[in-house]
């Protein structure tokens, strides 16, 4: 598993800091080139975002600028046991926005129309009969709502482990437990130093440190505005299957999913508090509450429902909700983070297109939006 | 409350350490609010005291009727109490979340005291979630609450609650099929070190080795030396298979009690992110405090049995102590007013838990009764989770206990590993040759009970987190 | 057999369990009052549906959990019987919904 970080110093092609899914991916589709990587993570593989999001792999209501990353990632999942040799849990059945209200179906279709004009099709709005056939559970006041067949859901702790023993596999080094302290660039090569003592060096380093991506992006040149957000969750104990899909909704913050052995995990974005320094998070009950009651508005079935677990993942949010994803004004430097509690599906092809900036300096799919210069004004 | 707080001191749990601190605490004006989800106050060791007296109920015994005063006093005492509340939350804010009649609330309070008392060791053995297999203790909360006595059940295990139970079944007249000691026989040599300083606690010892004595001189089979048991039926039980030497000899019985100790029940303790330690000698994690019960988390204090196992009369000395901790930390008390006022409970708990090395010693339970050597043992009550596929996780990698949490479900369940977190963190320890601290314990969340959707959605007006 | 040692006047109630009347001691918990009257089969567990009962009687193992008047997930050590409650054993998936002789 992980390897002893007891060498003094070592030397890579590829540096990458922080070992979640973005940066494993980067790591694997490198390493898929022969390119040397070395993996710093300062806890272990899946602690934070990674490890413990709701799992949704959906092209579903992305922002526009990430609708065409988001659809070649889907192709990649439909094959994700052909990249990372495991199936990851994948189901592909679909996902689901309900609309509760007539105004939240125009704001769906307003949305479905910008989507098309684009040439994007994946997103269809369905009435309130198809709504309940999908979901016989929800509220019969629902209205109507937007389905992408395809997106469905995955494990993200074993989404993690097959990255990580992928990329392994084909020689990247990752190093658990090694907490990125100093980072310099001399004569053409970054120097990293991590907490216990070692240096690690590289032409290249990808910044893939999640809630922790906007401090080294600082550090290194780039001048990001990256919030760190504690997202919370809860799971409860079992229910009788009612549904298979993962579901939205769309006048309010809510995302909920049952896992086949009848749990549900219900998010949604409400905010607790996060401590980068500690990895402790305090949660904050009032967004909980309000979760409990949206949860149980949309599928009245949820009123049995017990809580076995609340938590908040530790995960960074960009002010205007879409990554960072590009290379950076300073030399030998990439960023992959700021995914803004959405980045689970798009990991398979970001950390392709990482590797593609490395090699080649560019990449078939749109990443303007992704600018780390973007907020300079 | 105009400084934002609901109460100046929160107290979860009833039990001795609780109801001593509340009195601590009241007596010097406090706003006190005690929460606890049993329905009368005494928590464990004093179940059910209002319900009970010496003359119709003699078999309980001296040491349960001697905590008949203090909860006399709790209930003339001015605080805030209500019992059949569960709390499922305290942060390191001194938030508490709790739910009363159906609803669920929320209050801050300047300091908590958690109290939450001991639990069951899980004894992780062949068919013991067959039905009809219950804990020692359950049978002792059965007598005391309900004066219900289990007929011809089979005890089985070691520590001093058991011999007590059957002891307190003799003077009962309830029939004991048989006793199977499974203390191991090296326990007798280790203990024998710390005898000087429990010859000290000699009222204490006497009142134990009273009990075995009128177990073994009465006509209840009591086999020692017992170096492992299986519990046989499907479903229900039937018998109960036991190791003498290298020979498997069987009882047919359909009442199992199984007792192996008792340890800390520390998930409210650990969820609000105090520092927990494994103690090697009692083979338990314990939750890390100073001389005034202070946790690391500046506003949360823990004492007693709940913190580390001491019985109840330190628990009660100890609380009085938690008590003058908070009120010295909420600038209520001088330190100069604090030491005089805790000399003679410090004094008095010192000498309470200088029994301890020795009963920890002697009572402490085989390794292979704690890490089960057969991969078919159910490790995780609740999710059904075999020692064999734990072991089949590590072998994969999982080398902490939430790696193992996440993908088998093992600690997921209900109980939220209160049955099975000691087995895996000595189960893993055990497999990788690491020691027990370094492996850790499963990362407790809220809520600490299972709350319901329904309740958490009748939260409202919550105080604002600063 | 689970007998009775209390000492006290015999007051009962009558509750249902799995449909059928039951006549228990007043002022038991719901585990209490099942097993002196012989129950010893409280619910079956979700993933291999095996027979249980309760384990510590003090609210910390979840072993003990009932359906009482249609509502899952009740600890029946920690509720006390009252007159007229309908109690049936949890199934399965542990919601409660697929309970025998639910009402």
């Amino acid at each position: 598993m992980a390897v002893p970080s007891n060498k003094t110093g070592n030397t890579a092609d590829v540096i990458v800091i922080g070992g979640g899914l973005h940066g494993l991916s980067a790591a694997l589709h490198l390493s898929m080139q022969g390119v040397d990587v070395t993996v710093l993570e300062k806890d272990y593989c899946g602690r934070h975002a990674s490890g413990v999001n709701a799992g949704g792999v959906r092209r579903l209501g992305r922002a526009l600028p990430e609708v065409p990353l988001s659809v070649a990632a889907a192709e990649l999942w439909q094959n994700i046991e052909q990249l990372v040799g495991d199936d990851c849990g994948f189901e592909s059945t679909c996902q689901i926005k309900v609309a509760e209200t007539e105004a939240d179906l125009r704001k769906l279709q307003h949305r479905s129309k910008e989507l098309q004009d684009l040439g994007f099709d994946h997103e269809e709005i369905i009435d309130r009969k198809t709504l309940r056939k999908l979901l016989p559970a929800v509220n019969p006041e629902c209205v109507g709502g937007m389905v992408v067949h395809g997106d469905g859901h995955a494990n993200p702790f074993r989404t993690v482990q097959a990255f990580r023993h992928r990329a392994s596999s084909l020689g990247a080094q990752i190093y658990e437990g090694a907490q990125v302290t100093e980072t310099d660039r001399r004569h053409g090569v970054w120097v990293v130093r991590t907490a216990n003592g070692n240096r690690h060096e590289a032409p290249v380093v990808i910044n893939s440190a999640g809630a922790w991506a906007g401090r080294f992006a600082d550090q290194m040149g780039d001048r990001v505005s990256l919030r760190p957000a504690a997202l919370m969750l809860m799971i409860t104990a079992r229910l009788p299957a009612f549904i298979d899909v993962v579901v939205g909704a769309t006048g309010r913050t809510l995302s909920f999913k049952q896992f086949e052995n009848g749990t549900v995990m219900i998010g949604g974005g409400f905010e607790g508090q996060a401590n980068l320094e500690t990895n402790q998070t305090t949660l904050d009950f009032a967004g909980l509450a309000t979760s409990a009651r949206s949860a149980i508005a949309i599928f009245p079935i949820m009123q049995k429902a017990r809580i076995v677990r609340q938590w908040a993942g530790i995960e960074g949010m960009m002010a205007d909700g879409i990554p960072v994803l590009g290379p950076s004004q300073s030399e030998g430097l990439f960023h992959s983070f700021g995914y803004s509690a959405h980045g689970f599906q798009l990991s398979p092809i970001c950390g392709k297109i990482v590797s593609d900036l490395v090699l080649t300096g560019s990449t078939d799919l749109p990443i303007a939006a992704f600018r780390a210069d973007r907020f300079n004004t | 409350m105009s400084d934002g707080l609901d109460h100046d001191l929160v107290i979860v749990g009833s039990g001795p350490a609780g109801m001593a601190a509340s009195l601590v605490a009241a007596e010097h004006g406090e706003r006190v609010l005690v929460l606890d989800e049993q329905r009368q106050p005494g928590g464990q060791v004093f179940r059910a005291m209002e319900k009970n007296d010496a003359a119709s109920r003699p078999e309980l015994g001296d040491s349960y009727y001697a905590g008949s005063k203090l909860i006399r006093s709790f209930r003339r005492a001015n605080v805030d109490y209500r019992p059949g509340t569960t709390v499922w939350h305290v942060s390191s804010e001194g938030e508490i979340g709790f739910t009363q009649d159906g609803e669920a609330k929320i209050v801050k309070a300047g300091h908590v005291v958690v109290a939450t008392g001991a639990m069951e060791r899980p004894f992780p053995v062949k068919g013991w979630t067959n039905a009809g297999v219950m804990s020692a203790g359950a049978a002792q909360v059965l007598l005391k609450e309900a004066g219900i006595g289990i007929e011809n059940a089979v005890f089985a295990g070691t520590g001093p609650l058991l011999y007590l139970v059957v002891y307190q079944y003799l003077q009962a007249g309830i029939p004991v099929k048989a006793v199977l000691d499974l203390t191991p026989a090296e326990n007798y040599f280790a203990a024998v070190r710390h005898l000087p300083a429990a010859i000290l606690s000699s009222g204490k010892l006497l009142r134990g080795q009273k009990w075995k004595r009128r177990i073994t001189r009465s006509n209840i089979p009591f086999l020692s030396g017992i170096r492992n048991i299986r519990i046989c039926g499907t479903g229900a039980v039937n018998s109960i298979e036991y190791l003498v030497g290298s020979t498997w000899n069987k009882i047919e019985t359909q009442n199992v009690l199984l007792h192996q100790g008792v340890v800390p029940n520390i998930n409210i303790s650990a969820s609000a992110g105090c520092d927990t330690r494994w103690n090697e000698r009692q083979a338990a994690w314990t939750v890390v405090v100073d001389e005034w019960f202070r946790s690391s988390q500046s506003r949360i204090s823990v004492v007693g049995d709940g913190a580390a196992i001491g019985g109840a009369v330190a628990a009660q000395h100890a609380g009085y102590l938690a008590a003058l901790g908070a009120l010295e930390r909420l600038g209520k008390i001088d330190t100069t007013i604090q030491t005089k006022l805790a000399r003679a409970h410090a004094v008095a708990l010192r000498a309470e838990l200088r029994l301890q090395p020795f009963l920890e010693t002697l009572f402490r339970p085989a390794r292979h009764m704690r890490i089960p050597v057969m991969d078919d043992v159910v490790v995780c009550r609740c999710e059904e989770i075999h020692a064999g596929q734990i072991r089949e996780f590590v072998g994969i990698g999982c080398s902490d206990p939430n790696q193992v949490k996440s993908f088998s479900r093992c600690g997921m369940g209900p109980c939220q590993g209160r049955f099975c977190g000691h087995t895996v963190s000595e189960l893993i320890a055990d497999i990788e040759s690491r020691p027990v601290g370094e492996v850790g314990y499963f990362r407790l969340r809220p809520p600490v009970k299972p709350l319901r959707l329904s309740e958490l959605a009748t939260l409202s007006d919550l105080p604002k987190v600063d | 057999m689970f007998i009775d040692v209390s000492k006290q006047p015999v007051e009962t109630i009558t509750v249902t369990f799995e449909g059928e009347e039951l006549c228990i001691r007043s002022g038991l918990s719901i585990a209490a009052g099942l097993l002196e009257a012989g129950i010893i089969h409280f619910r079956n567990s979700p993933v291999t549906e095996s027979p249980r009962s309760p384990f510590c009687m003090m609210g910390v193992c979840f072993e003990c959990l009932v359906i009482v008047n249609g509502i899952a997930n009740c600890q029946a050590c920690m509720i006390e019987a009252r007159e007229g409650m309908r109690i049936s054993r949890q199934s399965g998936d542990g919601s409660g919904l697929t309970g025998t002789k639910a009402d």
